[in-house]
């Protein structure tokens, strides 16, 4: 029962490796789990869950207010940037980095916009990390090991 | 000394305002068998090391513990609001008290100025983020350098590559990653990781129980 999951497991993740949705350092992350710390994964990624949430609505009101205090909408992305690169989501940090020039260029609808394209790529990587988190979680309670891939090009 | 002993344990202090950060550099540093203690700003960092503003009579210095504190490493981010990495890198070399201290510095960012910056104030090394395993592998010879000058005289090398070796002895003991090459380490992890399981029995013995956060 548990090849069949690991199986799937495995394409799964590969597929999200393929589409860029997460990168190389999600592989980091696994590979520092173990006996005694057998909830890493699950810990990191759901702090990145609540961090990125606060992150957003905290952008959303920033762009909102009359007057634009735009090194406060730098930093929060800068910080959404770094976490999103901790955990490995890829498209995020990628979105962060090209919101950056909207903010730059303190084009307050351009961030708007731009918002709506990070939130989207949070979401998709927020689903498919708690698919794969469930899937590891079947994994286990079947008494399978879950397997780290070990190559995802 | 109970330097050579397979109980030594190195106390690195991490400051990071990122929570995610401060986790992902916790469990990297726990996996080197080292003590850890995060902090999430520069100023909670130099109240935890016992300094004071103004601090320039060292007879006012009071670590928290008195003489409990003893940090042998400390790895600061750069970013953070308030008090920089590089604010707090300075303050830690200018006081007489702390500047043995080894710091290292990390940044999302690859900025050469920066880093040349940091490595002139004395930052012993630059990592850049997301930091790996392989990073935090390098930190024991900045930490070995200064248990060296406090213990022994500098004309004694052959009792610090002792120490290097127990230590290494004791790592593998405590099964964190070997430290030879970053390159096998890698392999090593996933191959790790592919054959053992997720055993029930979860009562493996850990130096490090003592894991003070100090964030809000």
């Amino acid at each position: 029962m548990e090849v069949q999951l690991q199986r799937s497991y495995l394409e799964y993740s590969k597929a999200l490796f393929r589409e860029g949705v997460l990168d190389a350092q999600f592989v980091e992350l696994q590979m520092l789990r173990d006996e005694s710390n057998p909830d890493f994964v699950m810990e990191v990624v759901t702090l990145f869950f609540e961090d990125s949430q606060r992150i957003l609505n905290q952008l959303s009101n920033t762009l909102n207010e009359q007057s634009v205090d735009f090194k406060k909408v730098d930093a929060n992305v800068h910080q959404l940037k770094g976490s999103s690169s901790s955990i490995g989501a890829l498209r995020v940090r990628n979105a962060c980095i090209a919101f950056r020039s909207f903010c730059d260029a303190q084009n307050v609808e351009g961030c708007l916009r731009f918002l709506q394209q990070i939130k989207q790529e949070y979401l998709l990587v927020k689903n498919k990390l708690e698919a794969l988190l469930r899937l590891e979680q079947q994994i286990v309670a079947a008494g399978g090991v879950v397997p780290v891939l070990n190559d995802f090009s | 000394m109970g330097l050579a002993a397979a109980e030594a344990q190195f106390h690195v202090l991490a400051v990071d305002d990122s929570v995610i950060d401060r986790k992902l550099i916790e469990m990297l540093l726990k996996k080197t068998s080292y003590h850890v203690t995060t902090v999430d700003s520069g100023s909670k960092a130099l109240e935890f090391l016992g300094w004071n503003e103004g601090n320039s009579d060292e007879a006012i210095f009071s670590p928290k513990n008195n003489q409990e504190v003893e940090v042998n490493l400390i790895i600061t981010d750069y970013c953070m609001p308030g008090m920089t990495g590089y604010d707090l890198l300075k303050k830690i070399k200018e006081s007489a008290v702390l500047r043995d201290i080894p710091v290292v510095i990390m940044s999302s960012e690859n900025v050469p100025s920066r880093i040349n910056r940091c490595l002139e104030e004395g930052a012993e090394e630059f990592f850049l983020k997301p930091v790996r395993l392989a990073d935090v592998n390098k930190l024991k010879p900045h930490i070995m350098k200064t248990m060296g000058k406090e213990t022994q005289n500098h004309e004694n090398q052959d009792n610090d590559e002792e120490i290097v070796e127990t230590e290494i002895q004791s790592q593998s003991q405590s099964q964190s990653q070997p430290q030879q090459t970053p390159q096998s380490n890698t392999n090593n992890n996933k191959r790790k990781s592919m054959d053992e399981g997720l055993s029930p029995d979860r009562t493996r013995p850990r130096y490090n129980n003592g894991l003070t956060v100090m964030s809000n």
